[in-house]
Parts: structure tokens; sequence; C-alpha cells
């Protein structure tokens, strides 16, 4: 334990065996310890029949899936945040391929990159996905910042560029994508409208936006950052490709490779980790053979390990080690920790460091340290330290060579458990993923049903196997875990062409309102009704019938129904299913000798019925009306004859029915059908009521036909609606009714009703004289 | 009451005591919670726990947001919540794993003279589900106003759950045994009193002021919704109504036909006093704004608003022909043209008027003629049916359960029995026949109480409602609430001798008990100060009669209610929702 003598810590020795020089393979490493893809002799080697082979390797080397190359030139590769291959062609081709060879789709950089060939390209990440950006033949940049929502935009020209810049990178900082190219001794920016120049030979230029001070531009990982000197910005741990430019201070690189030391590196890089895998994708150093891991010791390591360091976790490392040794030497380093009142801060510092060592060794002798330290501690919140111990347990495992996610602490907290455990998901490593999940103790809808469900997504795609067997496997592994939907599965092996599995999976759904959305998606109809009818769930039936109602057009649909008794029962049901509850309730009122609710009964089961008929006819809603605005609604919609006979057949009083079919036929403004309508016999509610339906719906002209056939006690007040002040004055004075006078007097204004109101007052006058 | 002539009726007590001790309560629960916590409330406790404690007095107690019981809390919740409800089986699904806490509020003081318990459910729970989880809070919240204001000397009552309430309360007070003795009581009786002997009242038109303002714009928690109509903008304006508003609490018991007069009196004097402005020099000017301009503003908006509510009443009851309905009410109770005022409510509800006007004119014309004919029962029931639904089957069933709409016996109509028997036996032997036929079926005897009791005033010429002469002015001067007209009797007589056949035909169950360790000192101010009691809701037009009994007598009533009802929250109660 002597600290960090080599500038570099070896992860893996590789796996994969590779003879051929990396410099003659486009290669792509992913971030976060992710696959390295490689494809061989791509350039060199121009002859149409030798096929390159495309191979995926974990970040141990090991072959995870290996296709042959038959699309056209490639020119680079790239790895999306979510582990998805781009491989970029040189007619601007983006092939997708995910981890495991498996071609997903393809898009096109555009014609302007169709007709000028791509020169170089990078794949850059930005906050909103992964972006790609191309070099053209005609020197010019095109890119899209996220290829999930391609929007392609070309820069604009880099004056006096007339040969490939020897080194350009993308840089995505508050939402502005711009690329910044190096050449000679000047440093351009590119953005969206312009191209400035930051760096000239004759030092930094004042560029509004441009790094202040800038010495160096790190792109670290894709995500392009600048980077001043002192603190870090990178809102990124680096990973393995890298660019490097020193400024201006050192020459500017003639190639992408660029040369210099690991300490020069570390200058540079100042605080960050960055991993770089020697056989890496573009830059590199000498070609190491392994893959390596260029530590910058964390704070609490560098404390505890510093040669000599009287820091207080270095001082509680020692006295554990001397309290193995069973020496009283522990006792003398305790105490001195204790005297400055530092043992909680030594335990922290232990703890701290653990997570930033790789050897399981020293992270063992570290945490034994806090582990004893904390002995002599009251209270010390445990809850840090048992973390640091699951956190180190699954790091230990992932990063195993069988595995070969090398992700060091820091990135393992950025890229949050949920993350690791889908990109082992996506590395098929299930039995993994759950015995983490178990080992976290996460809750099951979020671990353990997740990955079981992802499992048995993945195994209806296994087409070696029977239908039979696939789906007996999967209930077998998942049986009734909660928080697993069968239906999801079986959507996948639909999605996969597998519909007889993904019937044979629906089976095992427990729930049947989720058998039948996919069943109905899969037009297995027919099997859809059949699960709703098992269901005995009606509204499941319902949302069969309803969508094979929209589905197929009236005559099909009620073939459909006729061709299966059980629907058109069914269909009925909704209507009939009512109408059976009501005759229970008719049975049971004549069992109390209630006679009046089983008439009321009867007569609505009876109502029901010819709702539904109406409904089917007129194609309106009639169910669930009233019988009065069953009849109301024929009415005001002109069937008249209906309602005829509904009156006659229920019943309705007379009254009853005069009143509501004025009053429809007045909202209707139907006032000839009114007219008829009174003159077709005498009115069992007089007169009076016409006129004031057709006053209340603003018609003077029609309620004055009516005020004369008002009978002559009601008469004064119906020409008194209808505003006929006149007529009203004669017929109060015939019948002699002082009262009926009042009112009339009451409605005359002095201006332009003078004449009358004499006549009444003179008339009033001579009846009160008698 | 003994005491003849007229004195001035007594100040009620201070009923703000009930108010603070129910939010010191409730702070002090709260306060049980350390730390930020959400509450969640049942919507009927909002408007009373808004009237005992505002927004910051929660917010002061670390209660973070408000929310209604069936929202689910939001992202951003509290982790602490604390739920407020009635104890009620269909909130208890929102609320799992609770400690609970029992706020013991049971009255809110919604003005000087009037304590509600705010339980709307009470009537429907009692006198139809015959429920009686209700029973113990009245015990509870007479202990308290016992313990507070008593003792009280002398108590009575009519009613089965009246005299439940009554016992239990007893029961409480042996229990606790409470040092309330040696005070000073300030309320010197109480009045127990269902609803359900005097169902009429409550089913008829209010036309006191405050009555027609609950009938038609619905009064909650002793506040009302002025909506635009009123308002003449486009806003709602929330208004407290109570004796605090100089301009409501003059007019409140009046006869609605006197209101508009008084207004526009009021206005004119408004005016005058505008007026007086001119004229003035600088020095009165100065007094003038610093004194009395913002009451006269105050004034001038309060009167403004009422106003509006009279326009906006008018024009609602003239469309809805309010004279005829009032004259079939009448001749309801009186009963006269009986013939007539069935096809009236016959008509009424083939113009689809309002299902629930229709239902209560079918029930007062059941409850003051004895249940109604077959025949008319039938062909109403069939109207009323074929115009809202079938579903109404159930609405009638309970009406006929709890007695509001019944069907005489066919063949026979008990008075008829009644009489035929009387004439062979004894009063008293009639007497328990027709006790016997009364608890098969209820019985509301409206006519013969009526006429026992003269609740008909006889008329001779108009009467003035301006000046009214008795209680019936809150009907126009056609009818005396039975409910009041029993308190006053009650009380005349200090107990019930003389009205043992109204109590008969009123089902008995009456009671009248003296506390002896109570001294009855007619001194106290206390025996003028009565606490009447209605269980399953009084109406405002009740509570205007009985202020002006106590006007006239020189005593002060105290009301104390499970709800304030109308006719309308009573039909609603009954009606079964469409499912």
């Amino acid at each position: 334990q002597t600290g960090y003598t080599e500038p570099w810590l070896e992860l893996y020795s590789m796996e994969w065996g590779l003879r051929e020089d990396l410099r003659d393979c486009v290669v792509a490493a992913a971030p976060y310890g992710g696959p390295i893809a490689l494809l061989r002799n791509s350039r060199r080697d121009k002859t149409p029949s030798a096929r390159p082979l495309l191979e995926i390797y974990s970040a141990s080397g090991l072959l995870l899936a290996s296709v042959p190359w038959k699309s056209g030139q490639l020119v680079h590769l790239g790895w999306t945040a979510g582990e998805d291959l781009l491989c970029i062609q040189e007619d601007g081709t983006v092939l997708v391929y995910n981890l495991f060879c498996e071609f997903k789709r393809h898009f096109s950089m555009g014609n302007e990159v169709l007709q000028n060939h791509v020169l170089e390209a990078q794949v850059f990440h930005t906050e909103f996905g992964t972006g790609v950006a191309i070099l053209t033949g005609a020197l010019r940049f095109s890119l899209a910042t996220n290829i999930d929502d391609l929007k392609l935009r070309r820069l604009p020209e880099v004056p006096g560029l007339q040969k490939p810049p020897p080194c350009w990178t993308v840089l995505a900082q508050d939402r502005v994508t711009m690329v910044l190219l190096a050449m000679g001794q000047e440093l351009f920016l590119l953005d969206n409208t312009s191209c400035s120049v930051l760096v000239s030979p004759a030092g930094p230029s004042g560029v509004p936006g441009a790094p202040r001070g800038a010495r160096a531009v790190l792109r670290l990982d894709g995500l392009g950052s600048t980077w001043d000197g002192g603190s870090c910005p990178c809102p990124w741990m680096g990973w393995n490709c890298w660019d490097l430019m020193s400024l201006p201070t050192q020459p500017i690189p003639r190639s992408r490779c660029w040369k210099g030391s690991w300490k020069e590196i570390m200058e540079a890089v100042g605080c960050c980790q960055v991993l770089a895998v020697g056989p890496g994708a573009t830059p590199r150093l000498e070609q190491p053979p392994h893959p390596r891991f260029v530590p910058i010791p964390a704070e609490a390591s560098q404390e505890i390990f510093r040669i000599a360091s009287m820091a207080p976790g270095a001082l509680l490392l020692e006295a554990q080690k001397e309290y193995e040794k069973e020496s009283q030497k522990a006792d003398e380093y305790l105490r001195e920790i204790r005297e400055q009142q530092l043992l909680p801060e030594a335990v922290g510092q232990c703890i701290e460091a653990a997570g930033y060592e790789h050897e399981p060794d020293t992270q063992k002798s570290l945490l034994r340290a806090a582990s004893f330290g904390k002995c002599f501690l009251d209270k010390f919140p445990p809850e840090g330290f048992v973390r640091m111990c699951q956190d180190l347990r699954v790091l230990n495992a992932i990063r195993d060579y069988q595995i070969g996610i090398p992700l060091t602490f820091t990135q393992y907290k950025q890229l949050t458990i949920e993350v690791l455990l889908d990109r082992l998901v996506l590395r098929r490593l299930y039995p993994l993923a759950i015995r983490i999940c178990e080992f976290l103790r996460l809750p099951e809808m979020q671990g353990v049903s997740r990955i079981l469900a992802h499992w048995a997504c993945y195994k209806v795609q296994q087409k070696d196997k029977s239908d039979e067997e696939v789906a007996q496997a999967i209930n077998q592994k998942l049986g009734d875990t909660a928080g697993i939907s069968y239906s999801d599965i079986a959507t996948r092996a639909y999605d996969c062409g597998r519909a007889e599995l993904a019937i044979k999976l629906l089976e095992y759904e427990p729930r049947s309102g989720e058998q039948v959305p996919l069943l109905l998606k899969m037009k297995r109809s027919k099997l859809a009704l059949g699960k709703a009818i098992e269901s005995g769930d009606t509204d499941l039936v319902y949302t069969v019938v309803l969508h094979l109602k929209n589905e197929l057009n009236r005559g099909s649909f009620f073939m459909t129904l006729q061709n299966q008794p059980v629907a058109l029962s069914l269909y009925r049901q909704r209507i009939e299913g009512r109408v059976a509850a009501l005759q229970n309730a008719l049975d049971e009122f004549y069992k109390a000798k209630n006679d009046f609710a089983a008439k009321a009964t009867e007569e609505q089961i009876k109502l029901l019925r010819l709702q539904r008929h109406l409904q089917e006819e007129l194609d309106k809603p009639y169910l669930d009306l009233s019988l009065h605005d069953t009849v109301a609604t024929l009415i005001l919609d002109g069937h008249h004859k209906r309602a005829e006979q509904l009156y006659r057949d229920f019943r309705i009083p007379d009254k009853r029915y005069w009143w509501l079919k004025i009053n429809a036929l007045a909202t209707r403004g139907d006032w000839e059908e009114m007219e008829k309508f009174s003159k077709s016999k005498k009115s069992p509610i007089g007169y009076l009521p016409f006129v004031e339906v057709a006053v209340k719906h603003h018609n003077r002209y029609e309620a004055k036909k009516y005020a004369p056939r008002v009978p002559p006690e009601q008469r004064v007040k119906a020409f008194v609606l209808v505003g006929d002040l006149e007529q009203a004055a004669e017929a109060a004075i015939e019948r002699k009714n002082e009262a009926e006078m009042s009112l009339v007097l009451s409605r005359c204004s002095p201006g332009t009703d003078g004449a009358l109101a004499e006549r009444l007052n003179r008339a009033r006058a001579q009846l009160l004289k008698k | 009451m003994a005491l003849a002539g007229r004195r001035d009726a007594p100040e009620p007590p201070d009923f703000g005591i009930l108010k603070r001790l129910a939010r010191d309560q409730l702070v002090y629960l709260l306060e049980q919670l350390p730390g930020k916590k959400d509450l969640f409330i049942e919507a009927d406790l909002m408007s009373p726990l808004d009237r005992i404690a505002n927004v910051s007095i929660l917010k002061q107690h670390d209660v973070d947001k408000l929310y209604k019981v069936e929202t689910r809390p939001g992202p951003g919740a509290s982790d602490q919540f604390c739920f407020l409800v009635r104890p009620r089986v269909r909130t208890m699904r929102f609320i799992a794993d609770v400690t609970c806490d029992e706020w013991s509020f049971y009255l809110l003081p919604l003005d000087e003279d009037i304590i509600s318990m705010e339980l709307p459910e009470f009537f429907r729970d009692y006198f139809l589900e015959g429920d009686h989880r209700w029973i113990n809070p009245v015990a509870r919240a007479l202990q308290l106003l016992n313990s507070l204001y008593g003792p009280f000397g002398k108590s009575y009552g009519i009613g089965r759950c009246a005299k439940m309430s009554y016992e239990l309360w007893r029961d409480l007070e042996e229990e606790s045994d409470t040092e309330g003795q040696g005070r000073k009581p300030e309320i010197g009786h109480v009045f127990l009193m269902d609803r359900d002997t005097d169902y009429v009242t409550a089913l008829c038109s209010q036309v006191v002021y405050e009555g027609l303002v609950d009938d038609t714009f619905r009064i909650k928690c002793g506040s009302v919704d002025f909506g635009p109509d009123v308002t003449s903008s486009d806003k709602s304006i929330k208004v407290l109504l109570n004796s605090q508003d100089k301009v409501f609490s003059q007019i409140r018991n009046e006869h609605f036909s006197s209101v508009f007069g008084f207004l526009s009196q009021k206005s004119r004097n408004l005016q005058a006093q505008y007026d007086r402005r001119r004229g003035m020099d600088i020095k009165q000017m100065k007094d003038f704004v610093s004194q009395e301009l913002k009451g006269l503003k105050q004034e001038h908006r309060l009167l403004s608003l009422h106003i509006g509510a009279c326009e906006s009443i008018m024009k609602k009851k003239t469309k809805q022909d309010f004279q005829e309905t009032i004259k079939a009410e009448h001749s309801l109770l009186e009963g006269f043209d009986i013939r007539e005022s069935t096809s009236f409510i016959e008509e009424h509800i083939d113009r689809q008027v309002s299902p629930v006007e229709s239902l209560r004119l079918m029930c007062l014309l059941s409850i003051t003629e004895n249940g109604l004919v077959p025949k008319d029962y039938r062909s109403l029931k069939t109207q009323y049916l074929q115009s809202y639904g079938p579903e109404h089957l159930l609405t009638f069933h309970n009406l006929k359960r709890i007695g509001l709409l019944t069907e005489q016996a066919a063949g026979e109509t008990l008075t008829a029995v009644e009489s035929k028997v009387s004439k062979l036996v004894t009063d008293r032997a009639a007497g328990k026949i027709t006790d016997a036929f009364n608890s098969l079926a209820r019985k509301s005897n409206f006519r013969a109480i009526s006429k026992k009791l003269g609740l008909i005033p006889r008329l001779d010429g108009e009467y003035d409602l301006k000046m009214p002469r008795d209680m019936a002015y809150v009907f126009g001067g056609a009818y005396v609430p039975l409910s009041c007209k029993i308190i006053e009797q009650v009380l005349e007589r200090r107990g019930w001798q003389g009205l043992e056949e109204v109590v008969r035909l009123l089902n008995g169950n009456e009671f009248c008990v003296s506390d002896s360790a109570v001294e009855d000192n007619p001194a106290w101010e206390c025996q003028r100060v009565i606490l009447a009691v209605f269980l399953g809701g009084c109406t405002f037009s009740e509570i205007a009669a009985l202020r002006f009994l106590g006007k006239e007598r020189g005593c002060k009533f105290i009301f104390l209610t499970t709800a304030i009802t109308n006719s309308a929250r009573m039909m609603e109660a009954m009606i079964e929702a469409k499912a």
C-alpha cells in the first residue's frame, strides 16, 4: 500500500486477443464502463470479398456479439447514452444497432452529406440526448443534436479551410451546440450563424462566450465541456475518449492523437477522473496494451495514502493495522486522533476513501479501519458505513471481468442504481440484476418484478423454443409475482409476431380487463368477447361490443352478432339485464301485494323496451328518460305519431299530455301543429295555457289567436298577457268585474292609453255606484 | 312567564364561549401533532370549521395545506396528515392506519340566539332509518350548555327522541357530577321537541324574510351566496346573515310584504343622512367623514344587497305562481276545497314545475288530511313517476315510512272509526284505541290538533302583517306554527296539564321535569330565558315566530337545532338520488 506510484491502474487484461493494430480498426468505447465496438480491417482492406466483422466487446474484452458488416463504407462508430451503437457510413447513413449487434433502425444525415460524403464524424452527448456531427468532403460541418428527434443543421463555412482540420470537437453548453476546431495556430468556434476566431497566434481574443483564459479544452465522453484550468466544470466524469488541446502555450497538436505524458494529462485534467481505454476510439496514448484507469485520487484517499501522512484517516488506518498486530502502538495512534477530537473525521475519511479504491483488499482494510474507529465513538450514524459496504459490493460485482462494467464510485452515484439495473438488463444479465435488487432490498415493483418482466420480454423473442415451452418457462419463473403484467409481455410477444404465444401468455393474466384490449388489438375479437364473458364483467363485454360496433359497419356488426348468438344476447343485455332486474323486483312486489309498485315496474319495463326500440330506430338516446321526457323528446323531434302512440299505450292523462305537447311544440316553434292540435278536440286544460306558452316563447302573434277562445272568466287575463289592453278592458267592462278592471288599469300607461283608462275608470265608478 | 305585562326581554347569554372552546380544543389537538401537516376536511365540515378557526389560525399551528377528504395528496405534501371528519363509514375508506382523537365540537353558534349542531343528516338518520347514533351528541351538547349556562331549572319535551336525549343527558350528568351548582344560571328552561311532532310547519312555504332567503338562496352555516342577479355585478358575494348586519337584523323576522316598504324607507333615511353633508362647515364635515361616513357606506352596501335579494325573490316567485301556491297551501291548512287543491297539485306535476315542490305539496296534502284517499294517492304517484322516473318509487316508500305521504286505509278513515268508538265508550278508552291505531300507522291528526289549539286564526277583516297580533303572521296570518304553539302553551301552563288531548293526538312521549336542586326563583332573569331544542331541524319561520312570542311575553328564546331546515331540505333528504 504505497499509494500511487503507477499513474494508472490496470483494470483488465483484455480477453479479445486482438492481433491487428487498433489504428487499422474503427473503434468506439461507450461511456460509463460501456461496451467497445470494433470493426476490423475497414479501411485498409478494400477487397469487397472480405466482409469485415463488426464486433462488440464488454469493457473487459469479452465478445458480446458480432455480425459481418454488409453495409457501406464505415467512417465512424459511436455509442448513444442508452448504449446503442451508431455506425456512420460514408454516405451519411447512420445505422443503429443494439448491444448485441441487432439492427434497430437507420437514418440519414441529409442530402448534402450524401453528395459530399462523410470525411470525419463524431458522436457527442448533450443534455437532450445523443448527437452526431459530420465533417463532409466539402469541409462543411453538419450536425444533429438529438438523433431521437432528428433535426439536421448545417453550420456556416469556416473561412480559409483548405483541408480537414487536424483537430475538432463538439461543444454543447447551455443548449447551444458549437464546433471547436483547431487549425495551424488558430482556434475557431463555429456556431449556428458564424465562425469566430477564439485564439490566434497573437493570443486569446475576446470573443464573447469563449472560455475565459482558456488553456485547455477537454472533450470528455463526447460531452464537450470547457475547462479553464481551475475548478472542474465538467458535468460528466470522463471516460475513454477525449481530446486534449493545450492552448496556447503548447503547440497545436498535429493529429488527433495527442502525445503527452500522463502527468501532463493529469495536471490538465485536474480533479477529473479519466479512464482511458488504451486501444480506445480516436485519441490514444502510446497504445498501452490494456485499459487503464487514471485515478485522480480523491482528497480522502490522498490524505490517507500520502507518504507519512498525519491525517486522521491515515492514523486510524495505522492504528487498526497495529491493533491487528496486537501492538500497543494502536493505542498511541488512536489517542493521537482522539486528542485532536478528530475520530469522527477519521472514520468518515476511511469510509469515503474506500469508495475510491478499486482493490477489494484496500477497500476492506479501509472499511475495517473505519469499523475499528467507530467502536470508540458514541452514536456515530451507521448509515454511511452500511451504504458504502453495500455500494462497494455492487461495484465489485459489476467490475468483475465476466460482467465488465468498470464503474467508479462517483460514476455509480451519478448513474444511479436504477440506470445501472437498466444497463444490466440491457446486457441480459438478469440474475445479477435480481441479486442486486434483493441485496439492496429494492421494492419489488421497482426491482425484481421489473427485471423479471424484462426477462420475460426477452424470452419471448427466443424463436428456437416452442410457444408452449416459452410460456411455461415464463410462468414458472414469474408465477404470481406482484407487479408483473402478463399482458405487457404478451404485447411484446405479439410485437415479435408470435400471436399464439401472446394468447398463451394472456392465459396467465389474472385481470381480464388486461387480456381483452390486447386480444382486440390482435383482432381476435371472438376470443376477446369470450374472455370478457368469462370474466363476468359486463363493462368489459360492452367494451368489446362497442369496439366491434365502431370497427365494423352497421351491417357486418349485426352479422357478426347474428353469427355469435352469445354476443347478440349480450348486446341486448344492456337493456335486458335491467329488464331482468326489474322483473325480479316485479315478482317481489307481487309477493308483497304492492300492486301499485308492481304496476309502475311493469310500465317501466315496457318503457325500457320501447326506448331501446326508439333508440335503434331513430338513432338518438332515449334510454333513461322518464315517460314524460320520452314523449316530449319525440314531439320535439317531430315524431307526433309515435308520441300519440305512447300517450295511448301508457294511458297518459289528457291534461298532462296537452300540457306536455303544447310546451314541446312551442319549444320547437311548430305553431302550425299547435294550432292544428288546439282544434283537434276541446282542450282539457282550457286555452289560457296556449296563450301563456306562446307569450313565454315571445310569440304574441300566435298568442293572440287563442285569446278569444279562452273562457270569459280568464279572458281578461289572456288579453292582458297578449298585450291587447283594449279587448281586455272591453271584456272586463262586459263582465262588470271590478278587480279585473283594476288589473287592466294598472297596465295602462297614462301617456298612450289615456282614453282607455278614462273609460275604465268611468265603468268602475258606475259599478261602484250600484 | 308568570309575570304578566310586557317587559323587555333579557339579553341572551354569550355564546362566543362555545366558539372559543371549540377553537381551543382544535388548536390543542393540532399541537399534539408537532410539525408540518396537511389537513383533510370533510366537505360538510368546511363551513363550520371556517366559522370556528380561519385559515390563518390553522397556518399558525403548522397546517400546511387544506384538502377535501376525497382528494389524494399531491406531490409536495407534508408527511403528516390530519383528518377532520364526522364518524361515517363512507369517509373512512379514504383513511387508513390512523390514530384517532375526538374533537368534541357539537355546537356552532350561528347567531346570538341560534346554536346549530350542523347535523343535517340527523333528520334522515333518526326519523327514517331509526339510527340512534346522533342522540349521544345531542345529550353531550345539552350537558355542555348546562354546565356553561345552567343549571336549567325546568325541562319540558315531547317526542321519542327528545325523551331519549333528555334521559341520556341526565345519565351523563349523574356520571360526571360536576360542580355546576352555586352559579347563577343564565338559562332557566329547556324545551326539547322532535321534528316529527310538527311536519306541517316545516313543509309550508316561508314568507318571513329570513325564511324566504333560505328557501330561495339556501343559507349555509349562517351565510349566503348572493349570485350575480342579486349583486347586479358579475360575481357572487358571500354575506354573513346575523344580528351584526344592521339592515338584516331589522327585516329578518318581517313578513315579506312589509320588507320592501321598510327597505325603501330606510334608503330614503340613508339618503337624508348623506344629504346632511350639504351646509356643513369644515369641522362638521370632518366629524361626519371620520365618524359616520364609514357606517353609512356599510349600511348602504347592505341595503342595496337586500334590495337586490328582494327583487330576485320577487322575480323567481312570480315566475312560479307563488300566490297560487300560497293560496293552495292555505286551503290545505284550513281544510277547504281539498278537491281543488288536489287538482292544483296534479297540474303542478303535469307542468313539471319542480320535482321537490310537487313532492312538498303532496306531503302537505297528505299530512293535513291524515293521508291521501287511495284514488288520489295512486294517481298523484303515477303522475309523479311518469314525470320524474320510476326510481322515485323508493322516494315514496321513504315518505310513507316516515309518515309524510301516506295512503288512507281503504274503506275507513280512522277518524270515522274513532268517532264511532268514542260514542260507545269513555273518552279515555277511545284515546287508548286511537293510540293503538296510531302505532299501526302514524297519523298526523293535524286537523284535530289544529282545532284544539286554534292554529287557524279566525279572520275578521284584513290581517295586518305590519302589526302582527300573533305568531300566525309568519304564515301571512293564516296559520300559527304548531311547534311554536305547543311551546307557548306548555310554558304558559308550566307543564302539560290541560293539553292531554293534544298530547294524545301527538302520540305522547311528553315530559316535564323540575330540577329540585335548582331554586325556583322567579326574580331571576334566567326564568325568562328558554332554550328551545329542535331535534331534526327547525325553520327560520319557527325562529321568527318564537322571537315574536318572546318579545310579546318579555322573554328570550334561544334555539338549539340539529340543523336549520326548510321544506326543500326535508324533501331532498327523502329523495332517492338516481343510481
